[in-house]
Order: C-alpha cells, then structure tokens, then sequence
C-alpha cells in the first residue's frame, strides 16, 4: 500500500546538511497497521512527511496505493493539481492536532470536503457520520478550545477520514495525550484499521503504542530503518532489538550449572497449550520454573518463560525437539559448556525461528 | 458663536470626515490585506515564497510607512488630481490617506497572519488544499480577531491623520477646527470639535474591542469562561 524505495533525504542550510533519511525502503501492505520507532532526530517525521509529499525527498520514490508520487508536479510548499488530488486520498493526523480554533467541530470536520467541492448538504451528512464513528456525536457544534486532548485527536481523526482515504499518517498523534487517553485513541485507531480496511502508518517512540496496535513496526537509526518486520517475525528473532524492546527479558533466574536453561517463547495459538505439565508427564522429568511473562502484542499473546530441566543438554534433546514440534520458539540459554549469556546462544538456536 | 450656528456645521463636516475616513478605509482593507498576506505567502518558509517579490513590497511598504503623512499630502498631490479630478476637499483627501494607510495597514495584516500556527497550513496542504485554501480557510478565518483589531487601529489612525488632512483644506472636522476654531479664535467651537474627535475614536475603538471580543468567543477562554459561568 505504502511503499518507499531507497529514499532519502538531505537538508541544507548554507554549507551545513543533514541527511534525514539515508535510502529508506519501506512496505507497508494494505490493511496493516505499520509503526515506525526510533530515538529523537532518527528521521521519523521527515520519513511520514515524504508519505504525502509535504517534504520532498531529495532521491527515491514513494508509491501509495499504486501511485508514484514523486513523479507528481509540485514542492512542499506548493503542490500541483494532481499530487493535491492525491493527498485527498492520504488521512494525516498530527501530534498538536492542527484543527481550527475558529470553526466548531463539525465545521473542522467538514473542511477537507470543503476543499474537494462536496456540496452542503453532503459535507453535514458525511461530517456526522464520522463524529459518531469517533464517539463524538454530541460535540458536533463545540470549539476545538472546549474540547480535551483526546476529544481534539478523535476531531483530528475523523477530519483525516473525512476523504475515504485508503491510508492514515499519524505523526506522534498520541503524544500530547495521557497514558489513558493514548489508550483510547488507540484502541479507536485499531477499530478504523480492521472496520474499513484502513492502512495505518504511524510514527511513535513508545514502544507500548507499538504493542498495543501495530502489526509490523520497522526501527529507524540515523535515517536509515535499521530493523523491520512483522511483529510476529521481529519476536520470532531473538537477535531482534525490537523484539528485545517490545519484550523485555527480565532478570529470570539462571538455574544451577547442571541443569538446562531454556527460554520458550510462544505466539498466538501455542499460548494456550499446557507444555510444561505435557513436557513433564511425557518424558518423566521435573520441569523448574525460573521465570515467566505473558504480554499482549499487536492483539496477539505472546509469553516468554524460562524453564530449568534436570540434566544436560545432551539429556534433554527429545524433549527440546518436542517442544519445538508444538510450535515454540525455544533457545537453549546453556549448552553442554555450561552457562551462556542470553545474548550468546548457541547453534541449535539459530534454526528455530524457521520451526517457530 | 451658539450651538445653533455651530450644529449645521458640525453635521457637514461630520460627514465628510465619515466619508473620508470610510472611503479610505475601504481602500485600505481592499489592498491592505492582501498586501500583508503576500508579504507572509512570499516569505521564506511559505507557500509562495519569493525573495525578490517579498522584498520589493517589503521595501515598498516600509517607505509608505516612514513618510510622513504631510509629506504625503503635498507629495501626491499630482497623483491625487489624477484619480479624483480635483486636489481640495474631502474627495482629495481620502487619496493620500489610503495611502499612507495601506502601508500601515498591510503591516499589522501581516504580523497576525504570521500569528497563526504554522501547524494550520500543514494540514490544510496534507488534506490537499491549494495556497489559496491556506489562505481562504485557514489563514484568514483564524486570524480573523487579530485582523479586526488591526482594522479598528487603522481607523483611529485614519481619523488623526483626516483631521490633519483638514487642516490643508481636506474639508471635515480638522478644516473645521483650522477654519473657525483657530482663524477666527472660536475657542468653545474648537473645543466642541475636539470632544467630537476624542468620542469618534473612543467608539471605534470600543466597537473594535466588542468585535474582537465576540470573534475570539469560540477559543479556550471563551469555552473556560463559560464553563465557570456554568458552575
Ligand atoms: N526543516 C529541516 N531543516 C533542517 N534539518 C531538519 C529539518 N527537519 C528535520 N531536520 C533534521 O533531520 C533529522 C531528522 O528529523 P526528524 O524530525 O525526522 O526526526 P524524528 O525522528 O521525527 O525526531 P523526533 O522523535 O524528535 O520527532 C534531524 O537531525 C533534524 O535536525
Ligand atoms: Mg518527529
């Protein structure tokens, strides 16, 4: 749906530049919704704002929904006929969220219809229509001034749906908000994502908004996207910072040295497989508990436990391989050598993400 | 001199001065705005930035608004008999006074358009809306109160400046003054003429500030306002 190809972007200011984006290649399929981490200055504004044109890159392309919008006339200032029509069909919501103090909610609702030429008597229809999808019918003839945070992004939102578009921008759009209205504005944004079939490309650097709502996240470092995935792949990667981010290892126990460390973890389905209980009624062994954490991602359960089986690597092979069969993700924290960093896993690791 | 033999000529040049400062007041917004709002549109930074436009109008305005408005007076004198036909009375006056008032004018336009949120014009370009829509929807409207109240500025200027015009035969209530106040030492007239003025300004001001008051009625203040009202 969105797709950039080695995009990049460099600013100048007399004989100083700044390269914001260095060669981004970004996919984002239709109905995802796709987020984009990173430290402060890492380009992710600028990235987004390429999205639609309000900056230009300085070398790339950038497709949405089929259509090559760097080939379309115009700069970020001013934009030509084509590349405005285009960005009719592209939703923004921003961070402060930029409605007009002068008109009521209705009539800031209704201005990018305004803009295409709807009649009256059709902006009001359509304007109503999605004050009461963002739950705020009543507020329909209230100033943007009497409204909370959160009210103000649910007007910014329905004003960028205003349009029908395909694909939604949001540039930090929870930032300015509380944890709980972050919550909110979420839980809103995922409910347009799966009801129209909208594509979300959001812009954040919390990683919770990233686990509450996104499919795939992609990290960027230094203009450039330096990891990127499905979340789903991401956690399947124990070599994954997001993954590593998204869910912390705590400071499980580490066992005794003669025992073997396991680290299991499981997505979706497996999560409600009773594997422990299986694993010690199948093969007679004593299955220690040293850790555990069960988290929602992306609408999915994901869990992580550290295990303990008596014996040695070599001892515990079969059962290893049966948990694997089950669909688990496991990594073996220490081989035969005894015990390794979390970090340092050793071979058999490295082909379980194909049977996870 | 009675107020009988005053009020017949209160009440003409009243009215000239009405209409000198409305005419030129018209003028003033007619090419004022859309002056200031070049000046912003051509700076570096927005929609139709362009250094060489927005400094020649720069330039243009701050001339305008250094001259000194006797200058201007005898200065465009020949421009004035161009336009008008004639370069006494109140019908030549209003020309240097739209002029010097463009300047004027245009300035403030362009400090409160420049006191609208940058954020604003972003999304009007983001949900695919021309310059022009920047300009219609966004620019103006929110910058509507501060845009009256350099209005209402512009008008109290005007009348100072419309007397001083009166003063070298422009007709209302400064010829007024000069003629009978100072030629012919009526002191009460004058007096009565000064008081005119002084109410004249206090109520375009007053009507300015209410304008003001009942546009900005829909920002945080107004919603607090009421809320406590409500309370
Ligand atoms: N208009 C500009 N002119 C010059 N440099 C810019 C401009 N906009 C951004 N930059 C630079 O580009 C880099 C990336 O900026 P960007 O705003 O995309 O970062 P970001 O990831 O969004 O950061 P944040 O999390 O703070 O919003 C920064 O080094 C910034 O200083
Ligand atoms: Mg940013």
């Amino acid at each position: 749906m969105i797709t950039t190809k080695d995009l990049t972007k460099v600013y100048r200011s007399g004989d100083r530049q700044v390269t914001a984006l260095d060669g981004v290649d970004l996919h984002v399929r239709e109905g995802e919704v796709y987020g984009v981490v990173g430290t402060s200055g890492a380009g992710k504004s600028t990235l987004i704002r390429c999205v639609n044109m309000l900056e230009r890159p300085s070398s790339g392309t950038v497709t949405v929904d089929g259509l090559d919008l760097t080939a379309l006339a115009g700069n970020e200032h001013r934009a030509g006929r084509e590349l405005r029509e285009a960005r009719r069909r592209i939703g923004m919501v921003f961070q402060h969220f930029n409605l007009l103090s002068s008109r009521t909610v209705q009539e800031n609702v209704e201005l990018p219809l305004e803009i295409t030429g709807l009649d009256r008597h059709a902006r009001r229809r359509k304007a109503a229509e999605l004050l009461e999808l963002v739950g705020l019918a009543d507020k329909a003839r209230s100033y943007p001034g009497q409204l909370s945070g959160g009210q103000k992004q649910r007007v910014g939102i329905a004003r960028a749906l205003a349009g029908d578009p395909k694909v939604l921008l949001s540039d930090e759009a929870t930032s300015a908000l509380d944890p709980e209205t972050t919550r909110s504005v979420l839980r809103l944004l995922r409910d347009l994502n799966q009801q129209l079939g909208l594509t979300v490309l959001l812009i954040t650097h919390e990683m919770d908004v990233i686990k509450s709502v996104c499919d795939s996240a992609a990290l960027m470092r230094g203009g450039r996207v330096v990891e990127s995935g499905t979340l789903t792949d991401l956690l399947a990667d124990e070599r994954s910072e997001l993954a590593r981010e998204l869910f912390p290892l705590s400071e499980f126990g580490t066992g005794r040295p003669d025992g073997t460390v396991l680290e299991i973890t499981f997505q979706g389905d497996t999560s409600g497989q009773p594997f422990v209980s299986q694993l010690a009624r199948t093969y007679q062994i004593d299955v220690n508990i040293l850790g555990a954490a069960v988290e929602t991602i992306g609408g999915r359960m994901v869990g992580r436990m550290r295990v303990e089986l008596s014996g040695s690597h070599q001892d515990n092979v079969v059962p290893i391989g049966y948990l694997r069969e089950q669909g688990l993700q496991v990594d073996v924290l220490n081989g035969p050598n005894g015990l390794n960093g979390p970090n340092s896993l050793d071979g058999l690791t490295a082909t379980n993400g194909a049977v996870a | 001199m009675t107020w009988d033999d005053m009020q017949p000529l209160l009440w003409t040049a009243t009215q000239e001065t009405f209409q000198m400062v409305g005419i030129a007041t018209l003028v003033t917004l007619l090419l004022g705005l859309p002056l200031g709002v070049l000046l912003v549109l051509t700076d570096q930074g927005g929609p139709l930035r362009n250094r060489p436009v927005n400094k020649v109008v720069g330039a243009i305005v701050n001339v305008g608004r250094s001259l000194p408005f006797v200058i201007l007076l005898v200065a465009l004198i020949p421009f004035t008999r161009w336009v008008v036909g004639t370069t006494i009375g109140w019908q030549a006056a209003t020309v240097p006074l739209a002029v010097g008032a463009i300047p004027f004018f245009a300035r403030l336009v362009e400090s409160a358009v420049r006191g609208v949120d940058r954020g604003l014009v972003e999304a009007i370009h983001a949900m695919g809306g021309s310059t022009w829509a920047v300009v219609r929807k966004a620019l103006l409207p929110e910058a509507l109160p501060a845009l009256v109240s350099a209005l209402t500025t512009t008008v109290i200027a005007l009348v100072g400046y419309s007397a001083m015009a009166g003063t070298v035969g422009g007709g209302g209530l400064g010829n007024l003054a000069i003629t009978y106040g100072y030629m012919r030492f009526e002191t009460n007239f004058m007096i009565v003429i000064v008081i005119e003025l002084i109410l004249l300004v206090a109520v375009v001001q007053l009507l300015g500030d209410f304008a003001v008051r009942r546009l900005s009625h829909r920002g945080t203040s107004a919603g607090l306002l009421s809320r406590l009202r409500r309370a």
